[in-house]
């Protein structure tokens, strides 16, 4: 039997707003518990909601990047239920009336490039936290993160393997990142995700029963999660049994998901109109002003790279593919006129070092600043590209600034040419053999004495005029 | 020199006539609060800071509008510091840190707030019986319930205690106990005065309001308690009057809606006939009547017990023992602590109202109850919209009769939902509505109700005003014609 496997995938996104969705009280992430919570955050009796003009925009922004219907009349509904972090006993949620509605995203998968539709994307606050472990016998509940504005991005059930939700979880935190509307930052929980999958028989019209798998923040634990819930349904149903509609729980320690509550315990959440919040209205205007000052995204970057600084395609798209990586390489240049040369760096050597330590580059102690110095300091000859290595290892290490790296450790490239010959003509004198071995026809040991200059002067030199003095010399 | 059955008027007249002072009349107010204990009208009471406050006044005197009022606060504004209960056991302890804007305003009017009074229990009743801290009496009778519930309030003016409360009108809680009490209380239009701080009941419906001796009181009130607010975004931005710009505007010419599908046969011939009676006054100073038509408004209750029961069983929620309020001993669980908290912190029509809410809300329910509702709703509010094309109030009954005794409606809580068969429908179209005494039945007094249209309080007060220019039922105390 050949199954087919549909996902979709509910995106949370932290909004990067200053305060909190529906009152003032600040959305700072790692604060001491309770200490970022106001009237409004804590549910106390008698207390009103005020909606956050800031969120919207931010929703829009996406919207508009996804190609999205822009609902300029939407509105809240409450969505009730008990929870000890819940301090209403209702979270305020768009359920009728999303801002964002029918957008889209291109996806890059193993077999090209596939648009995956987003069915809407509304804004909701987020909850408090319980924290189960740090009381015996008890639970603490930390309110700091209630209220939180969320952009729950729902994407239609058009997924059809782990590693395709994967990308598409990828794509639309690439996307929030550029928009700078979410800090992307999953290990924080500013984007974490729900997992919809069913499996059916290739030919079947109607989708299978879905179990809702909840609460996974990290690429790997959504591929590991969705292939395991694959496996699992279809030996249900190959033993003879069917899917039982249901909510599960991923346990990346035994890499496997669990019931959590099936249909019938699930909650009736008497969804209705927020009767505290009249409907947001965004006038033309602000849609306008949002249209007009939408930041430019990662294809865009990709296309002018190409087109108007010359990058190689493969550059352009390692830089494009995160926004710290595109600002770094956009700040960086404008400390030098060499764009390609910051280019070939930070796809090669820098990349090299992200890769290694496996962070991406805005969490390095490498600043823009310092890294447009380093290249300009190769394109202006104070050092070679054989030191600017040892330099950049040194900044990646401490932060140092370049040139104080280059003063102290006297790396300054010798422009003395008359040095360099004297140096060159030692460097021949003590090889007999060799230039007689260059004479006789030999040529490529030209770079053995380029190289053994470069050892002398310690990597001071510049091998260009190394080179050319030494051709003059051997002569 | 007393302060009881003084209006805020007179008592403004005796401060600046040095009659008497500030401190006295707080003094005076909390002796009339002791005499009068048997009402169980007040919660809790606020003497040391109110005695303050009144020195204050008196060392440095003041212009503003109520310096000095003494004014006691329904128990279901937060006020900082000091213990609002709701009228529930849940939040017994709770003791806000902030103070509902209203409030706020009334006391940077110079307003003194002496204490919180008596309720139904998250203001769900009409005769402030559900209240956990006891029955309020009414001044006219023992045994006679204030309504609610606002009760405390509307008692304590009764018996001329305070000249002025605050009140919260959902579906009649104002102006059906100032119908049973004999005093002047006033609805205003949803959204003129700010909810931040009022503990909600049902959010769409809730509206404080002035609960006085008379109309020029309460216009005196509105003028303090009204004012838009950021934090309530239901609160409206539009221009407030001077409530007594209008007050002694003449009738002549003006039209009065009677509805006539209002059925009046199920009330007592007395009951029709004081309403009638005031309608004829209206007519002797110049006013017309014209029959309007409020083809929906039976379906008012219904509507009603529909709506405010979603929204408060949502609006309850909150009551979970996990934050404030009182929480249940030793659960062993979270179930359980949710289920013990609320089972013995809410009491019977809260937890009736609470499950109504809860199942019309149900998923497969809703479009049936609470969809429909809110279509009704519509219906209503567009009902008054075209009535108030062609009058400039409406007038009615405020209730189906006088207060009546204690325990006599307690098993049938559709009759006591019946009770504010006239006054729900104001709530239902966001209009405002006023009740003020026009007669007498059997020693105990009963109110009339003038329902204006949108943002138009001046005519209401106006017309009441204006009645009580004429007649003397505002006059009426439990101890006779007030001289």
């Amino acid at each position: 039997m050949i199954w087919e496997t549909v996902i979709g995938l509910e995106i949370h996104a932290q909004l990067s707003t200053k305060s909190k969705l529906f009152s003032g009280g600040s959305t700072k992430f790692g604060a001491e518990s309770n200490t970022h919570v106001d009237l409004v955050d804590m549910g106390l009796p008698g207390v009103l909601p005020v909606a956050n003009k800031e969120a919207f925009y931010k929703a829009i922004k996406f919207g508009l990047a996804t190609g999205a219907q822009i609902n300029q009349i939407s509105s809240f509904d409450r969505k009730n239920y008990f929870y000890p972090d819940l301090p209403k006993g209702y979270q305020i949620t768009q359920m009728t009336k999303p801002i964002v509605e029918k957008g889209s995203i291109k996806v890059s998968t193993e077999n090209g490039e596939k648009i995956i539709n987003i069915t809407r994307a509304h804004l909701e606050e987020d909850a408090g936290k319980s924290i189960h472990d740090l009381f015996e016998g008890e639970t603490g509940v930390d309110l700091n993160r209630a209220g939180t504005p969320l952009l729950e991005i729902v994407s239609e059930p058009e997924i059809s393997t782990a590693k395709e939700a994967v990308a598409y979880f990828k794509a639309i935190r690439q996307l929030v990142t550029f928009l700078d509307i979410c800090d992307g930052n999953m290990a924080q929980g500013s984007m974490r995700c729900d997992v919809n999958v069913s499996i059916k028989k290739i030919d079947d019209k109607e989708l299978g029963t879905r179990a809702e798998l909840k609460n996974i923040n990290s690429f790997k634990f959504i591929e590991k999660a969705i292939n395991f819930e694959i496996e699992r349904q279809i030996a249900v149903i190959e033993s003879g049994e069917s899917v039982v509609q249901e909510t599960r729980l991923y346990d990346s320690d035994k890499n496997e998901t669990r019931s959590m509550r099936s249909k019938e315990e699930a909650n009736d959440y008497r969804y209705f109109p927020c009767p505290d919040l009249l409907p947001v209205v965004i006038s033309d205007k602000e849609l306008n002003e949002i249209k007009d000052n939408l930041p430019e995204l990662p294809e865009e970057k990709q296309n002018r790279y190409i087109s108007e600084i010359g990058l190689e395609s493969s550059e352009a798209k390692i830089i494009s593919s995160s926004k710290a990586m595109a600002d770094m390489f956009e700040e960086a240049s404008k400390k030098t006129d060499d764009a390609k040369m910051i280019a070939k760096w930070l796809v090669g050597d820098i990349s090299a070092l992200l890769n290694k330590e496996n962070i991406e580059i805005d969490e390095s102690k490498l600043s823009p600043e310092n890294f447009g110095k380093l290249i300009k300091r190769i394109s202006d000859n104070t050092i070679s590209g054989k030191i600017a290595k040892s330099v950049l290892e040194e900044v990646w290490e401490n932060g140092n600034d370049v040139d104080e790296i280059i003063k102290a450790k006297g790396l300054i490239q010798i422009q003395d040419e008359s040095l360099l010959e004297q140096i060159a003509i030692q460097v021949l004198d003590s090889n007999p053999d060799q230039v007689a071995a260059y004479r006789s026809g030999k040529d490529k040991l030209l770079g053995f004495f380029v190289g053994q200059v470069m050892k002398e002067t310690q990597g001071k030199a510049n091998p260009k005029s190394v080179n050319v003095i030494l051709k003059k010399i051997l002569s | 020199m007393t302060v009881k059955y003084k209006t805020i008027k007179e008592i403004k007249k005796m401060i600046s006539q040095k009659e008497i002072s500030h401190k006295e009349i707080i003094q005076d107010v909390y002796k009339l609060v002791k005499e009068n204990s048997n009402l169980n009208a007040f919660i809790s009471l606020n003497e040391e800071k109110s005695l303050k406050k009144a020195e204050n006044f008196d060392n440095n005197p003041s212009d503003c509008s109520l310096a000095g009022i003494p004014i006691a606060q329904k128990d279901l504004f937060c006020t900082k510091g000091l213990r609002t209960t709701c009228g529930s056991k849940i939040l017994d302890n709770f003791i806000p840190p902030y103070t509902a804007t209203v409030i706020e305003n009334l006391e940077n009017a110079g307003c003194i707030s002496i204490g919180k009074t008596n309720m139904d229990e998250f203001a769900m009743g009409s005769s402030n019986e559900t209240s956990h801290f006891g029955n309020v009496h009414n001044p006219w009778g023992d045994n006679l319930v204030p309504g609610g519930s606002s009760g405390g309030s509307a008692s304590a003016i009764a018996a001329g205690i305070v000249p002025a409360a605050s009140g919260t009108d959902t579906g009649g809680s104002i102006r059906q106990p100032a119908s049973l009490c004999g005093i002047t209380g006033i609805k205003p239009t949803y959204g003129r005065v700010s909810r931040w701080g009022m503990i909600a009941f049902a959010s769409s419906l809730d509206q404080a309001g002035p609960m006085a001796r008379t109309a020029e009181d309460c216009a005196l009130l509105l003028n303090e308690m009204c004012s838009h607010d950021i934090k309530d975004t239901t609160s409206l931005d539009n221009e407030i009057p001077n409530f007594e710009d209008n007050l002694n505007n003449s009738l002549k010419g003006k039209k009065i809606g009677v509805v006539k599908d209002l059925d009046l046969s199920s009330l007592d011939k007395d009951v029709i006939e004081v309403y009638e009676n005031s309608l004829k006054e209206f007519v002797s100073m110049g006013a017309e009547l014209v029959d309007v038509s409020l083809p929906n408004l039976a379906l008012s209750v219904p509507t009603y017990y529909v709506v405010a029961p979603a929204e408060c069983s949502s609006n309850l929620s909150r009551f979970d023992g996990v934050k404030f309020g009182r929480r249940s001993k030793n659960p062993k669980s979270l179930e359980e602590l949710y289920v013990q908290t609320r089972s013995e912190g809410f009491g019977d029509e809260v937890k009736r109202r609470i499950l109504i809410g809860s199942y019309v809300l149900s998923a497969g329910y809703y479009d049936a109850y609470y969809k429909k509702a809110q279509q009704v709703r519509r219906l209503i509010k567009q009902d008054f919209d075209e009535a108030f094309l062609s009058v400039n109030v409406i007038m009615t009954p405020t209730t189906r009769g006088p207060a009546f005794d204690i325990g006599s409606k307690g098993s049938d809580p559709i009759q006591m939902y019946l009770e504010d068969l006239f006054t729900i429908s104001a709530n239902l179209a966001g209009l405002p509505a006023m009740s003020l005494p026009n007669g007498n039945i059997d020693n105990k007094p009963i109110g009339l109700q003038i329902i204006g249209n949108f943002l138009d309080e001046s005519s209401i007060l106006n017309f009441g005003h204006m009645y009580q220019t004429k007649t003397n039922w505002h006059m009426f105390s439990p101890e006779g014609v007030i001289q």
